[in-house]
């Protein structure tokens, strides 16, 4: 469904992305892997096309991304943020409803308050928390709220940024168990990037270890413990030794 | 080499001016553009409204009314060297039509508004919601910039207008209560003194200096970098390319209404 062909990227003299090949099956979760500063974000912002690539291609569909009606394209996706990227002036029913309240996918307002509710409610939230604003909120429920946003117009795919950054172990495990039941429930294709590797093991049908501004080893989950592969073996052990330096 | 060196420095910082002029043109093309294609977002654009508009009234008004009074303390002063005295209510109200009050209301307005505009996106920026507004298939330049720009565009005149009203009040108070001049006489004089011309002329610096600072503070915020650190960079260049460019907006717009 969604594939990268020899995407490279550079900021600066500083080259991110050195020729990134990847496939992603549709209604599978795909986990990105990958040291900090390694690309694993601006591989998702360029394929939704908030980065442009300097070369290669992303084809969604077998259709190139940079083609095409841009609100079609981006109406199949959904994203959750890092740091959830809730609007601060709105209202939390409001920025789970965003997409239901202007442009093409517009509703009757009360009708996008009903679905903001019932999407709250499937994250594990209470309906009090529809009329809060984002700033009310600690940080594993503005998490759900993104959730909740990311999820809202039923997207065919779904990018989770980080999802477990910041949060403590439970409320971990609480995102990651949403994250896959939604997935699950909705038949969406997910794309998940993380250096949590509970959350890897909870989320993912495959996985790709990104290094070096390319991907090192990419395979089903269970394959990853015996993969042999020196890179993505010192990555999911947290050992400092091995061929990736621990000071970069 | 050496010698060199600071020619290369020069250059570099002509080259950086010239793109960032560049960078600012296509900015304001693209943002004045948006604000006459759809869609557009009442919502957004009556809450910029409030907080460019109304909510800048009080600072407004204040100093217009202390520049006002001022302003009839130094002409007395001065006019009472050479027996002018009575010329406080005509130099009053053309010096807070023509200049003091389009002036201090864009100065105000960018220290108030630009850098509000530039500290809130430039925050979004920093926290991803820009990124979020794309992907919620919403064009930020639309949703955030165009309503702001229209509304600082509609607003900034009239509180120009009602900061040009309120300073002759202040001047009109001080001469009538301390330097003992006629109610009557001294709005006679204003009202009959004033022209068309100077009120047009106001407003329309009005226009202009709320298209900058509106203008400014988006693109400084846009353009923001990472962290707190290019939060504050982006609010402080913002207020100052907006206090900078209103003052020499208003030199130019002077030249065109008042050259002879």
């Amino acid at each position: 469904m969604i594939r990268m062909e020899g995407v490279t990227k550079t900021f600066g003299d500083h080259a991110v992305l050195r020729g990134v090949d990847l496939n992603v099956e549709k209604g599978t979760s795909m986990v990105i892997i990958g040291g900090s500063g390694t690309g694993k974000s601006v591989a998702l912002k360029c394929i939704l096309g908030l980065i442009r690539p300097d070369r290669g291609k992303i084809l969604v569909d077998g259709t190139e991304t940079t083609t095409g009606d841009r609100d079609a394209f981006l109406a199949r996706f959904g994203m959750l943020f890092q740091g959830a990227a809730l609007f601060d002036s709105l209202p939390v029913w409001q920025n789970v409803a965003f997409r239901l309240l202007r442009g093409s996918l517009k509703r009757p307002q009360a009708e996008a308050r009903e679905i903001a509710i019932e999407k709250l409610r499937r994250v594990g939230l209470k309906p009090d928390v529809a009329d809060k604003l984002p700033a009310e909120l600690s940080g594993g429920m503005q998490k759900r709220v993104g959730l909740a946003r990311a999820i809202a117009a039923e997207p065919e795919i779904i990018f989770f940024d980080e999802p477990t950054t910041g949060l403590d172990p439970i409320m971990a495990g609480v995102i990651n168990d949403l994250i896959r039941e939604i997935v699950v429930e909705m038949g969406a294709t997910a794309m998940t990037i993380t250096h949590d590797m509970s959350s890897v093991r909870a989320i993912a049908d495959n996985v790709a270890m990104l290094h070096d501004g390319v991907i090192k080893w990419t395979g089903p989950v269970a394959e990853m413990d015996q993969s042999g592969d020196p890179y993505l073996d010192q990555f999911i052990h947290g050992r400092a030794e091995g061929p990736i330096q621990a000071v970069r | 080499m050496t010698l060199l060196a600071p020619l290369g420095a020069l250059g570099r910082a002509v080259l950086t001016f010239m793109a960032t002029v560049g960078r600012v043109s296509i900015f304001a093309a693209r943002a004045l553009s948006h604000i006459f294609r759809p869609p557009w977002y009442p919502r957004e654009l009556f809450s910029s409204l409030l907080t460019i508009g109304w909510l800048s009234l009080p600072v407004v008004g204040l100093t217009a009314i202390f520049t006002g009074g001022a302003l009839a303390l130094q002409i007395y002063a001065g006019g009472a060297r050479f027996n002018a005295e009575a010329v406080v209510p005509q130099i009053v109200a053309i010096g807070m039509v023509r200049e003091l009050g389009p002036v201090l209301v864009g100065l105000m307005i960018a220290a108030r508004v630009t850098s509000s505009i530039a500290a809130e996106i430039a925050t979004m920026k920093v926290t991803e919601q820009i990124d979020a507004l794309t992907t919620l298939s919403t064009n930020p330049m639309k949703y955030l910039v165009a309503p702001r720009v229209l509304a600082a565009l509609i607003t900034v005149p009239l509180l120009v207008g009602i900061g040009d009203i309120i300073g002759i009040a202040g001047g009109f108070g001080v001469a009538v209560h301390s330097l003992d001049f006629n109610p009557a006489t001294y709005l006679m004089n204003t009202v009959n003194f004033l022209e068309t011309r100077d009120v047009v002329s106001s407003l329309a610096k009005g226009a202009a200096f709320g298209l900058i600072a509106a203008l400014m503070g988006c693109f400084y915020g846009m353009e923001s970098g990472r962290g707190a650190q290019g939060v504050g960079r982006a609010t402080k260049g913002s207020v100052e390319a907006a206090a900078v460019l209103i003052l020499a907006a208003n030199f130019v717009l002077t030249g065109v209404f008042f050259s002879i």
